[in-house]
């Protein structure tokens, strides 16, 4: 699975954006402290709403902070919301819907009741409700509570993964040999899974992250921290909008877009990995295909 | 193999118990949370109208969210009573408004801006997802399908924001909040509600479509190597009547599933869009109660969103059941 899930130029552009992010998040303020010298919560008083220039890349908020040196930092908060989630997500999908596929009856039956419940729960609502009895709650919070009600889908794969994992050969071979169940699952099943769970942490970190920008544009965040969506949602409650002061909102968000478009490129990878009659329609095949169509039919002409 | 009788009665037992749950789940919340919310929200009351709530408003708010003397059993039937009368309390924000009427109110402008839409950017999506995944490799393929898929990626909220800036406030071309034009009246403020209307429909059919697009795509180019859509083309049928007829056809059915919880989600759906255009549908209600703590509000809304939710599902499932003989057999 693994060559071939790399070799993918959709995959591969996917993994250098995450890549990318997620070196900016850790060497953010190292990156804005020594190397471009600029704090992304200093005021500069001199350039306020200024557009790009010099000085600030990337222009100033309302409040004279440097976009750029704030969209680095962001990227920090955004990117801890994301893997936090994620890998609440990850944990949850994982007990779930493995334990459910590889006991089965009963443990299924609940497991899987329980599954079905938070699938069809409306989550962002239920999220809304939950931070506004929360008030002023943090990255942590705001990452706890979007793991917890996103792991459904996750488990819903797992489950029927280790469905077809369980009653292959080599795990029916150990069972017998007398293996105890959680060995089986740990040495024996979740290996068989770890292509299908590395792409599943994925993916669940970039919606952390998207759900994270959405929540932070409603207000519901910690007003402290600095993240994509706080920055858009900043701009906005700044009326930066109304004002024209594009720089402000436009580079977060292209940022968000960009982290979206590499999970969408990673789940084509997956999706044609598990369907391999999607692989076979890229534009490279088909040009492949013609030419040798050509080819065949020039040795026709001239046999 | 049991017959569809059986499966849809299983389904209508698992969408009761969800119903259930989103009710409790309802009742649970606010007695889960820290500080006490009953507690505030009388004080709030009384803050607001500048007098002493009259008894049943009392009895009514604790049955709610949660009377600090009742024990839960009793709390829980006495809630179970309150909500069958329909009663979902009174908003503390526009006191006293009961928020069955705020509710009312927003319903019909969130299911005409999102249920439009959503057949809209169904429709569409669906029809470009066929004729990308026919000649999928193809010029129009290789243009429209990343396109697509960078559109689907972006932020809606952010979209929504460009759309603002870019037509209602450098163009001046559209208006930039509200749903209608509060002065005009007859047919002048329905062409106004129109117009108000555009923009938010615009950006949601925008970064809707690309996802049915895709699945449709991606359905397309599987039901195309089929024998039997081979078979119809060697048998010289026109190449319309094979794309429709016999590959979309089946390629529909996912699609066709997704669009019917698509339609579930529609009173839900809209919370973003509603907030950036200060729309008076039921996400603006939802967002305006949340930053007034607007408890009872809050509650209300989620309680619609989420049974809503939960009939679009079992719909879905029943058609579905009609339409696939397969599914059947998974129960």
């Amino acid at each position: 699975m693994n060559t071939t899930f790399l070799s993918h130029p959709k995959v591969r552009f996917g993994l250098v954006v995450v890549g990318f992010f997620v070196g900016l998040a850790v060497f953010g303020p190292w990156l804005t402290g020594t190397v471009l010298g600029i704090d992304p919560r200093a005021n500069d008083i001199s350039a306020i709403a200024a557009p790009p220039s010099a000085e600030h890349w990337l222009g100033t908020t309302q409040f004279g902070q440097d976009v750029l040196a704030q969209l680095i930092a962001g990227a920090r908060g955004s990117m801890f919301v994301g893997v936090l989630a994620a890998l609440i997500g990850t944990v949850l999908a994982i007990v779930f819907g493995v334990t459910a596929g590889f006991f089965g009856g009963r443990t299924d039956h609940i497991l899987n009741f329980v599954t079905n419940l938070f699938m069809v729960m409306p989550v962002l609502p239920l999220i809304f409700i939950v931070s506004g009895y929360l008030r002023g709650t943090g990255l942590w919070m705001i990452a706890i509570i979007i793991g917890v009600f996103g792991w459904a889908g996750g488990a819903r794969t797992l489950r029927a993964q280790t469905l077809s994992v369980r009653n292959r050969d080599f795990v029916l071979a150990m069972r017998m040999l007398g293996e105890s169940n959680p060995r089986l699952i740990g040495a024996e099943v979740l290996p068989h899974l770890g292509g299908w769970i590395a792409s599943m942490f994925l993916s669940a970190m970039i919606g952390a992250i998207l759900a994270e920008a959405g929540l932070a544009f409603l207000g519901i965040s910690d007003s402290g921290a600095i993240s994509w969506g706080s920055m858009i949602q900043a701009a906005q409650s700044q009326s930066a909008v109304l004002r024209g002061l594009w720089w402000w909102f436009v580079p977060p968000g292209l940022c968000i877009a960009l982290i979206g478009t590499a999970a969408a490129m990673l789940n084509f990878g997956v999706d044609e990995l598990s369907n391999p009659k999607l692989r076979s329609a890229t534009r490279r095949v088909v040009r492949r295909t013609r030419r040798v169509e050509r080819a065949v039919a020039a040795d026709a002409r001239t046999a | 193999m049991p017959s569809r009788w059986a499966f849809l009665a299983r389904r209508l037992g698992f969408y009761l118990t969800a119903a259930w749950a989103a009710i409790t789940l309802n009742f649970l919340l606010p007695r889960l949370m820290p500080g006490d919310p009953s507690v505030a929200i009388v004080d709030q009351l009384q803050r607001v109208s500048g007098r002493q709530l009259p008894p049943e408003t009392l009895v009514s708010i604790q049955t709610l969210f949660g009377d600090p003397d009742a024990n839960l059993g009793e709390q829980y039937v006495a809630y179970l009573g309150q909500l069958a009368r329909f009663d979902l309390g009174t908003s503390i924000s526009r006191f006293p408004t009961p928020v069955a009427d705020l509710v009312a109110a927003g319903l019909p402008w969130t299911l005409m801006l999102v249920g439009t839409t959503t057949v809209l950017a169904f429709v569409i999506g669906t029809g470009l997802g066929v004729l990308t995944g026919w000649k999928a490799g193809g010029r129009f393929d290789a243009i429209v399908t990343p396109a697509s898929t960078f559109i689907s990626s972006v932020p809606y909220f952010w979209v929504a924001l460009i759309a603002l800036w870019v037509f209602a406030f450098e163009l001046r071309w559209l208006p930039s909040s509200g749903g209608y034009d509060p002065d005009l009246e007859g047919p002048a403020f329905w062409l106004s509600a129109l117009r108000y209307g555009i923009l938010p429909a615009a950006t949601i059919v925008f970064s809707a479509f690309g996802g049915w697009l895709l699945g449709m795509r991606n359905m397309t180019v599987t039901t195309v190597r089929e024998d039997y859509v081979l078979l119809a083309q060697a048998k010289g049928l026109a190449p319309s009547r094979v794309v429709l007829r016999y590959a979309a056809r089946n390629a529909m059915l996912p699609s066709f599933t997704g669009f019917a919880l698509a339609l579930g989600g529609v009173i839900g759906g809209a919370l973003l869009t509603e907030i950036v255009f200060s729309y008076p549908g039921i996400g603006y209600l939802l967002y305006d109660s949340l930053t007034k703590r607007d408890y009872p509000v809050m509650q209300g809304v989620f309680l619609l969103i989420a049974l809503t939710v939960l009939v679009a599902n079992l719909i879905a499932d029943s058609v579905y059941v009609f339409v696939d003989p397969r599914v059947r057999e998974q129960g």
